[in-house]
């Protein structure tokens, strides 16, 4: 197997029909390799989200192919994708979409649900405190997520991404909602996450933010602008308002 | 993920709406416990029609006027009865009986208000198969020569005299005043009639002293019974009778003006009465199950709309649209079935409340519970299926952009 996790050619994808039509992505071309940290800039509207959706196997591409630690997601039914989600993949939104009348612990289990391998409720459980006790929110475990602050219930939400460990973490504008100490604290775990062997996708407008990450993608009108590693950022440069 | 998993999911999206989930459920409840309880009433009605009818005795045939035919009432006379008495084979017996309006009784200083009156011939006894507890019942000799005599059922016995002693004293009947020679065996109630609270009497001074004078002729009676010797006559005594009582009355024996039956015979017209109130019941019961169903896939529709964006999230993090699919499903099962239990508990309930407080007898059918349990369930999948299909068909990536 080789060490790319992410492999991407020719990526579109068009919303709507005919007149209406949208080309949100005009021909992608990307790898991402295991344990990167890569940070996806850009304008409103350029692309980004449909991008990470449809690395997230959440949406389809019109067209192009997107291979994933080796297999073709294209290929996939409706089964496999969703099992690729709850095993490979942790989402990171930035509305949080936390199931509001859940207790923060209860919001983790959520994954472990859906997995293939039953896990006992003990299991489970320890599991999810494990991974609540990652993001620091241990003493939080039965709280509501409207008695949680914007940064904690950003957290939870991660715990869930990271329960079932999966080979990727996407976040699309994770910090977008949240202040700036929030958003140094979710960028500290992402950090030690990616320290620890994480491959991370971050989607953002900040370029504080995007200065965390090894490598910036800049997308412009659907197609990748520039794409910068070790730590220089060409996206900021060209596209700094 | 195991089905245990995803009933407590569906039970716990229920829990989460505590309140709209009785209130889907209510539709169900209702069917449910209409259905039992229309069931049990019908066939209450029907236990006391057959019991009434049991009541009269084995091997008995009733011959009465046709009812709805004018004048009808008064065709069927004592002189009919005479006449099959005189000439039908194969009957042990014949009771002529008239009824004339309840009387008050008296004796010294007590006096009891309206108490039906039944004028019979002296075989009544024989034939009716009641039995006389003390004293005896009149003789024909009696009957003929219009004895002022009286029996009394037991209860009328026990309010009068007490425990005993009414053997030989006198009572009033109306204006009449009577010799008490016997007390009838208790029989009980039976189908709301008080058989012990009822006095006998000689049919002859029944005529004489108790039917009006506007009665076309005094000597009409109500019924006759026959008493056949065995099952087997039965069919060659109503032959005959029909012969004897057309030739009688002058009338087609295939349109006769009076009716001559069996107990079974009664007990099948009364059947297709009720059977058809019943199946009148139990279309309505299965309109309330059904609209209590499209209640359900209502509320299931709604509750899909408005957990868009859950559905989206649980299909992000790895649920299947089969999975999507089985939880609503469940959901819907669980509120009908939960709809179901509180039902039959309520019409089960509602059954004996009605027959301990109201004015009707039910009898609660056993299959009516798992039946209406089986619809209800029937009715949770079938309404429940669309509006899941619906959740598993959401697209994770719409369902999550929906408000
Ligand atoms: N569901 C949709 N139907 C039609 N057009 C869409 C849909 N989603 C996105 N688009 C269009 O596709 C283009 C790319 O949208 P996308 O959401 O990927 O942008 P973005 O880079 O994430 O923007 P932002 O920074 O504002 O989140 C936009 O022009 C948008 O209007
Ligand atoms: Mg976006």
């Amino acid at each position: 197997m080789n060490n790319n996790l992410i492999e991407i050619t020719g990526l579109t994808k068009v919303y709507g029909m005919d007149e209406a039509a949208v080309q949100a992505l005009a021909g992608v071309n990307v790898d991402v390799l295991r344990g990167e940290f890569v940070a996806i800039m850009g304008h409103s509207g350029s692309g980004k989200s449909t991008l990470m959706n449809i690395v997230g196997c959440l949406d389809r591409p019109t067209s192009g192919q997107y291979i994933l630690d080796g297999r073709d997601v294209g290929q996939m039914s409706k089964d496999e994708l969703a099992e690729i989600r709850n095993e490979k993949l942790g989402f990171i939104f930035q509305s949080f979409n936390l199931l509001p009348r859940m207790s923060a612990l209860s919001n983790v289990l959520l994954p472990m649900l859906y997995n293939n391998d039953e896990l006992s409720d003990a299991e489970s459980e320890s599991r999810a405190i494990a991974s609540l006790e990652v993001v620091g929110l241990s003493d939080r475990l039965h709280h509501r997520p409207n008695q949680l602050s914007g940064g904690q219930q950003q957290r939870v939400a991660i715990a869930r991404a990271l329960v079932n460990q999966p080979s990727l973490i996407l976040a699309d504008e994770p910090t977008g909602n949240l202040d700036s100490k929030s958003s140094v604290e979710i960028m500290d775990i992402l950090h030690r996450l990616h320290k620890n062997g994480a491959t991370i996708v971050i989607v953002t407008h900040e370029p504080d933010i995007a200065a965390h990450a090894e490598r910036v993608i800049c997308v412009k009108d659907g197609l990748i602008l520039s794409d910068g590693r070790s730590g220089s950022n060409p996206c900021l440069g060209s596209h700094k308002p | 993920m195991k089905l245990k998993k995803i009933f407590r999911t569906a039970w716990e999206g229920l829990m989460l709406n505590k309140v709209r989930s009785f209130l889907t459920t209510l539709g169900v409840i209702i069917g449910v416990a209409s259905v039992i309880i229309m069931l049990a009433v019908s066939a209450g009605a029907e236990a006391s029609i057959a019991e009434q009818i049991n009541a009269l005795g084995a091997n008995l045939i009733i011959v009465s006027p046709m009812r709805g035919v004018p004048g009808a009432s008064r065709t069927l006379l004592l002189d009919d009865a005479t006449a099959i008495a005189e000439q039908v084979v194969g009957i042990t017996g014949i009771s002529a009986e008239q009824s004339p309006a309840p009387q008050n009784v008296r004796v010294g200083g007590v006096t009891l208000e309206s108490i039906p009156v039944i004028g019979t011939t002296a075989d009544f006894p024989p034939v009716r198969d009641y039995a006389i507890a003390e004293g005896r019942y009149f003789t024909v000799d009696e009957d003929d020569r219009k004895a002022k005599l009286v029996v009394l059922g037991a209860g009328i016995a026990t309010d009068l005299f007490g425990a005993e002693g009414a053997i030989g004293q006198t009572i009033t009947v109306g204006t009449t005043k009577l010799t008490v020679i016997g007390v009838m065996e208790p029989k009980g109630i039976v189908a709301d009639v008080d058989y012990d609270g009822r006095i006998y009497l000689p049919i002859s001074i029944v005529f004489q002293k108790y039917m009006p004078v506007s009665m076309l002729r005094a000597d009409a009676v109500r019924t006759i019974y026959l008493k056949s010797e065995s099952q087997e006559q039965i069919t060659s005594v109503i032959a005959q009778t029909t012969a004897i009582l057309a030739e009688r009355h002058d009338v087609d024996p295939a349109k006769p003006d009076f009716t001559v039956q069996t107990q079974q015979d009664i007990i099948a017209t009364q059947e297709a009465t009720t059977a058809a109130f019943r199946d009148l019941l139990a279309w309505v019961a299965a309109i309330s199950l059904l609209v209590g169903g499209i209640g359900i896939m209502n509320i299931m529709l709604v509750s899909v709309t408005e957990r868009t964006r859950e559905i989206g999230l649980r299909q992000a993090l790895g649920a299947r649209p089969s999975t999507v699919l089985m939880q609503f499903l469940i959901e819907a099962i669980i509120l009908s079935l939960a709809g179901g239990l509180v039902g039959v508990i309520l019409g089960v309930g509602g059954s004996y409340l009605f027959g301990a407080f109201g004015d009707m007898r039910t009898e609660i059918v056993p299959m009516s519970i798992p039946l209406a349990f089986g619809a209800a369930t029937i009715v949770g999948i079938f309404f429940g299926y669309y509006p899941a299909t619906q959740a598993a068909k959401l697209d994770p990536i719409e369902a999550l952009r929906r408000e």
